[in-house]
Formats: C-alpha cells, structure tokens, sequence
C-alpha cells in the first residue's frame, strides 16, 4: 500500500462529491421543468422528436400507464438489436464491417441483446472478435443510452410517486425518456468522448492495422469508434466493452488520468440523482442522508479491496514472489492488472463499477485475492444500492429506505410514515417483492448452472477447486443485478476463428442468463413503480413530534444495518462457499 | 397500447438514427480533425513504414529458423524467442502474445496451482532473459548479467503476473531498470545512456497520483535503435 494509493480513493471521493452536487441541481431542473442553460440548443431537437414519435409530452401517466410505455419501447428496442446483431454480415456495404464478421448464434445473440436492454452488458461476446462497427454504434451504443434512462426515468417516477400532492400521475414516460437523453447523457458523452480522444482512445472506422513489428512478427491491431461508446458505457452504468478486455485495453483506457476519468463518469448520475432527490423533496437532508450511507459503504468496499489486492495472492507469494512495494515496482497483486493503473487504480475502479451496475473492469477480477474479489460480491450481494446503477441505484435503495423506515416504525410502534405519507401493507409488500426478487433470481440460477453438466461446461479449466463456485455465482449474481462484470473464465460461447465463423453457445449459460437478467430487470421496475403508484395518491400528513427522522445519522445506521441485514441474510451461506473460503487460506487447488 | 407501439416503433428507429449514427460520426468528425494522431491509433512509423502503435505492446521477439524453414506451432502462430537486444514487454495471455486483435484475460484465479505454474514459468523465462549463458533446464545458470536478478523474490511482480489486456504498452521502472543490464551489456552501451533512455520514456501519474509511473517499451526499444552500439 502506498500513500498515493490511499490518496486516489479519497481524491476521488471527493471530487466525485463535488460533480454530483451541482450536476443533482441541474439534473432536478431537467425534470422538474424549469429552465435549463441547455434550452435553446436542445429545445428544438426535443420538441421535433415529441412530433414525430407522436407523444404529448405534458400527458400524465398513472404508474400502469407509465409502465406500459416503458414495457413495450423495451420490447421495440430488443426486436430491433436481435434484428442487428443476427444480421450483421449483411450490413458489410455500409463499411461498418471491415473485417467481415459474421452475425452472432442465436444463443448468444439472445443473451447479448437481452443484456443490452437491461442495462447489463455482459460479455459472451468478444468485442473486436464478433463485433462490426455497426453493432457497436448502431445496435450497442444505442441500447447504452436508452437502457440507462429507461432506468433513470424509473427513478423519477418513483420521485414523484413519493413526493408527489395530487393524483396518481408519476409524469409521462417519453418525456423522461427524451429529457434524460438528450439534456443529461449526449451533452456530457459527447465531451467526455472528446476528452478520451484528447487523452490517447481511438475514434475511427479504419480496417484493424496489419503489419510487421520491429522484430517482424506480425501484428494486427484492432480498430473503430472506441471513444464515442466509452463514454456512453461509462456515464450510463452500461459497461460492455467495445473491446474484450474492456477498459483494461489501452485504447478504452489509455492512462491514469483516463482510469479516474472514467470512474467518475461512472459514479456522477448515480451520486447526483442521490442530491437531485433532496432536492426535488424539498429537504435537502434527505439526500444527504442516503449519500452518506452509500459512500460509507463504498468507501469500506474500496479499502478491503485495496488492502487485499496490494498484500498479493497465495500463488505468487508460493511462487517466491515478494509482493511488497520496492522502489518502482507497484508489489501486490499484479495479475491481471495494467501497470499503468497499478493496484490502487485497479481495486478502486473495480469497486466502482460493481457498486454501480456498470460492470467495466480495467482488471481482471477473477484474478483478484478472494478477500478482494469478496468486495465485487458483496457490492452485489447488496443489490445495486450502493450508488448502484443509473436510476436503479436510486429506485433500488428507495425501496431498502421504505423498508428501513417500515422496521424502524415497528421498532417504536407507530404506524410507519416516509415524508409525510403513510406506508401500509400495500406499499411494504410491493418493496419487499422489489428488494427480493433480485436476489431470488441470483440463487435460483446459480444452483440450476451448478447442478447440472451444461452449466457447469461453461467453467473455465484452470479455475480449480472454490474458483469454479465463485465463477458461476458471480455469473447469475453479476446478471441478475445487471451489473455484467464477471469472472471472465466463465463462458457461454466458443469461437475457435474470430468473425463468428464456426462458433457455438453454450445453450444453457445464455439462456438461463438472458432470462435472468430480463427477470431481475422489469420485475423490480414494475414493483418500483407499483411502489409509486401506490404513494401517489396519499394524503401527506404533517410530521409530529413523534415522527421518525429520516434525514439524520441515525437513519443512516438504520439504512445501512438493514441493507447489510438482507444481504447478509441472502448471500453469506453461498459467499463462504466460494470467494470467502479462498481469502481464508493460502492453500492451492 | 396502439398508441404506445406505434410511439415505440418510431422512437426506436429516430432514436437508433441520432444515438447511433448521428452521435458516434459527430465524435469521430470532431477527433479526427482536433486529434488525428490520437484517433487513429498513435501510430509509430519506422522508414516510412507502419511497425506498431505507441499505446499497444509487442511481443519482442523474432521466429525461431531451423533448418532453413521458419517454425510455426500446431496452430500455425510463429514459434518465437525473445530478442535478447529488446526490453521485453509483460507476459501476456493472448495468443500469439501481444495480439491486439483478439485480447484476453489470463483469468488465472489467485489459489489455484494454474495459477502458481503460470507464475512459475514466468519467473523462469524472465531469470532466463537475465542468465548470460542459457538457463538449464533445473533453472540454474553460470554466467548472470552484472547485478541482473538471480531468484524469484527479486523479480518485479509485473515480470511475473500477466497484464489484465494481453498488449500492456508498459513495464514497472524496476523491471526496466533490471532488464538495463542486459541491455547495456549485449548492446555495449554505457549503462547510464541506457537508463536515460528509460527515464525519458517512462510517464508520470495522472495528476501525479493516479495510476503507476510505466516504462513505454516500444518507444523505448525504437530509441535504443537509434542510439547506436552493437545492434
């Protein structure tokens, strides 16, 4: 561990606290209305996009309404990307498919569409080996934008179920939708794509380079639109990356500078729709409230990693290895990691992409020390609620703050209020579904992919032993949370050529995966919204003396013990069995 | 719900026009006019012809020729050793090393034996570079480079752990400043020329302290080149 190290954890805390604030004040203007500096560019494009989907954006939707929209644009959307990726080898006259790749199997394709959609990305796919120009922009990128504010504006509406005075109406769908894309994600991709070019990603359509190095040996070189989906992947919680290793590669992710970048354009939607909340309550407390809960806790997730990552693995210290830092030389766990982001750069980034559901990783996580891998599974473990992903992260810990707010109002008998409004048998079962449902998909899955021999075939060889257990629940438990970060060994489709050609599924692992990240997707957005359904309509009553406070340290231990509560309770018999054991013992399988 | 899939099947298609078209020309029309060099790959030209990008590793090394006829494995990539004159760059999980075109993960977990033997063979190839003579095969050897390594403990962890992206441009300044021996020695330059080189292209933090100082190892190789001694 170094003293640089431990700086880059809380530099970035900090920096990331300072984005958020101002961009959760903008972000509560776009959706409450007002007048945002970005009015007279962008008010053109909007309303033209109103007349042409033929919306009435100022239309309410009541939370069945809103839902349909969303449901059935979700569907249009999976169509359309299916449609892409299944044809990919026709579209080589549009030059976007250089290299002449091949359309994808229909396993994986089902399984790669169906992560796009929810937000997941999770990588059967390899990107510079399946992948066209076409897919990634045309099919991929768009799926990066709209996947992220289909959830953003679930979290919206659930904001207005709960603070909402008159009426059932939770705002309109196409509103939201058009709102978030065009006057929070494409202004802040489109200079966060330049400002990767600035700093060394690629951006271009070029045929991948081929040719001889200096000691002659051949090289061919991947090539394409890199930077214009990094962006998106980072700023929308997305994270499949445009190449297989994601932002390990140096063109995803060129240096030290780009590494802290990019974490922040992870972490600022989700830290600042936390302020944006405070604001659009009328009390800024209780944003700060909840962002002081998840910032503890991810805080604590970044120092066990760091700590664990920087001691070294079992294997190298058997190998003789001396895993202390010397004098330039980073020490710790380098395996699977960049020099250029050493190990507080590696364990800090793979924090922040598995608290959110982004799911990128500039290192190779099933190469991290089972305490340091423990962290990613525990962040999940915690169902998307530290931070989480864009708009989920907020939706999710909203229904963990209802429920926290039902134990507490149990505790002291009275009958629970959240804001002035009662919560009530309808409102707690439908959050206790919400908080559930994920998790239940998680398990289920996994035991199905472990008990049976099609998905154990998707194992990886080398991974011995608790490894091949710890793969296969970070598997169901990375999709079911649609965060897409993985134990890269676990596989769900061979490709002995590059282009597709001659290349299989694994039937079960894609499947059972995609129907998985569907579930744990629509199921907790509709229970979210049913949430807000239920809140709209109540009468808001003034708070007593005898009103819990929900805005103050207290609740903040609350929250926290309740989110530990149910993780704990849910996961800790599968963890031991897996990434616990390994951090418990230098023996080698 | 006929007015939402007729709104649904149009957005789709406006949409996957702005955010996927639209966007990723207007990124690509802006870089390629601001950075050229940038976007298109930093690439590194050497007489006028293309020998890498400054950004992506290269596995240093050249085809072994027996009997005339260069040797190629039963996957027809080129059986190569490394050039002894070049910094050699980080182990790498790609097949064949260094390939840009299709990168991987080692995945190689931290308590496995796979594991242990990856590392283990990577710390033999690495004492091998070091090793004067030629490393036997019990791993002993009677001629080191002056003050190169001599056992495990003392080789740098980036020698011995593979890169998360297979193509990692860099090495540790440890590792470099280990492999200088040799360097110097094969290529009967002074010692200090070669350790400037290696400073002038090692990068700092971003910001002075995020991420790790790395030794760029084709720049370095490339100027190595270019500064005489015994090619």
């Amino acid at each position: 561990m170094t003293f640089l190290g431990w700086l880059t954890i809380f530099a970035f805390a900090a920096i990331l606290t300072a984005v958020a604030i101002p961009l959760g004040r903008y972000m509560a203007a776009v959706y409450t209305g007002e007048r945002t500096f970005l009015d007279p560019i962008m008010g053109r494009p909007e309303r033209f996009l109103y007349r042409v989907m033929r919306v009435d954006a100022e239309r309410g939707q009541d939370w069945k309404g809103y839902a349909k929209s969303l449901i059935i644009f979700s569907l249009a959307g999976w169509i359309l990307l299916y449609f892409i990726l299944r044809t990919q080898g026709l579209w080589n006259w549009t030059g976007l498919n250089p290299q002449h790749f091949h359309s994808g199997t229909w396993d994986v394709t089902f399984n790669t569409t169906s992560s796009f959609l929810t937000n997941t990305n999770w990588q059967y796919y390899g990107g510079e080996t399946t992948m066209s120009y076409f897919s990634q922009m045309a099919g991929l990128t768009v799926q990066n934008f709209l996947s992220a504010a289909v959830g953003i504006a679930t979290a919206v509406a659930l904001i207005r179920g709960i603070i909402g005075r008159s009426g059932k109406s939770l705002g309109n769908f196409w509103h939201d939708l058009v709102r978030t894309t065009l006057y929070v994600l494409l202004p802040i991709s489109l200079v966060a794509a330049i400002v990767l070019v600035f700093q060394g990603s690629i951006q271009n359509f070029s045929h991948y380079l081929s040719f001889n190095t200096i000691t002659h040996l051949p090289q061919q070189i991947a090539m394409g639109p890199v930077a214009s989906q990094e962006a998106i992947k980072m700023l929308g919680t997305n994270g499949g990356g445009f190449f297989n290793v994601n932002s390990a590669h140096p063109f995803e992710n060129p240096s030290g500078f780009t590494n802290l970048f990019e974490m922040l354009l992870v972490l600022a939607i989700p830290a600042a729709l936390i302020f944006m909340y405070g604001r659009m309550t009328g009390n800024r407390r209780q944003g700060y409230a909840i962002y002081g809960t998840v910032m503890l806790m991810f805080l604590c997730g970044a120092a066990v990693a760091y700590v664990a990552e920087a001691h070294g693995s079992p294997a190298q210290h058997a190998a003789g290895l001396h895993t202390q830092v010397l004098h330039g030389s980073t020490g710790g766990n380098l395996e699977g990691k960049e020099q250029r982001f050493g190990i507080a750069g590696s364990a800090l980034f793979d924090v922040v992409t598995t608290v959110t559901s982004c799911g990128a990783v500039n290192s190779a996580l099933e190469s991290f020390t089972g305490i340091g891998g423990a962290v990613p599974f525990a962040n999940l473990s915690a169902s998307e609620v530290i931070f989480g992903g864009v708009g989920t992260g907020l939706y999710s810990i909203l229904l963990y703050v209802l429920l926290a707010v039902f134990i507490g109002g149990l505790m002291v008998g009275r009958t629970p209020e959240y804001l002035g409004k009662k919560i009530e048998a309808r409102e707690i079962k439908l959050t206790a579904l919400g908080i559930l449902i994920t998790p239940l998909a998680a398990l289920v899955a996994t035991a199905a992919a472990t008990a049976s021999k099609a998905g154990r075939a998707s194992i990886s060889t080398a991974a011995t032993g608790p490894q091949g257990f710890s793969e296969s629940l970070y598997a169901y438990l990375s999709q079911a949370n649609n965060n897409g970060s993985a134990f890269a060994g676990y596989t769900g489709y061979i490709q002995p050529n590059p282009g597709n050609l001659g290349a299989h599924g694994l039937k079960l692992a894609d499947l059972l995966g995609g129907f998985t990240m569907m579930f744990a997707r629509y199921a907790p957005i509709l229970f979210a919204l049913a949430v807000a359904g239920a809140l709209a309509g109540k009468k808001v009553s003034p708070a007593g003396l005898g009103t819990m406070r929900t805005d103050n340290p207290t609740f903040v231990v609350l929250l926290i013990g309740v989110i530990v509560l149910v993780g704990a309770l849910t996961f800790f018999p599968a963890l031991l069995l897996g990434p616990i054991v390994q951090g418990l013992t230098v023996h080698l399988y | 719900m006929r007015k939402d899939i007729i709104t649904s099947a149009i957005g789709i298609l406006v949409l996957t026009l702005v955010f996927g078209i639209l966007y990723p020309l207007l990124v690509t029309g802006i870089s390629q006019v601001a950075f050229p060099g940038n976007a298109n790959g930093q690439k590194v030209y050497l007489h006028g012809k293309l020998v890498g990008s400054k950004i992506i590793g290269q596995n240093f090394a050249y085809q072994v020729v027996k009997k005339g006829k260069p040797q190629v494995d039963k996957n027809g990539n080129p059986v190569t050793n490394p050039y002894l004159k070049y910094f050699q760059t980080r182990p790498s999980a790609t097949t064949p090393p260094d390939n840009p075109a299709s990168t991987t993960f080692s995945n190689l977990g931290p308590n496995n034996t796979a594991t242990l033997q990856a590392i283990q063979s990577n710390i033999q190839s690495y004492l091998g570079l070091n090793c004067a003579t030629t490393l036997t095969s019990k791993g002993t050897c009677s001629q080191w480079y002056d003050h190169a390594v001599t056992s495990a403990a003392q080789v740098p962890v980036d020698a011995a752990d593979t890169s998360a992206s297979g193509i990692d441009p860099d090495i540790s300044v440890a590792d470099a400043d280990i492999q200088a021996y040799r360097i110097s020695a094969l290529r009967r330059l002074p010692r200090s020329s070669v350790l400037n080189l290696v400073s002038k292209y090692t990068h700092d933090r971003g910001l002075g302290f995020s991420g790790e100082p790395g030794v760029n190892v084709l720049q370095l190789n490339l100027a190595l080149d270019q500064l005489g001694g015994n090619r």
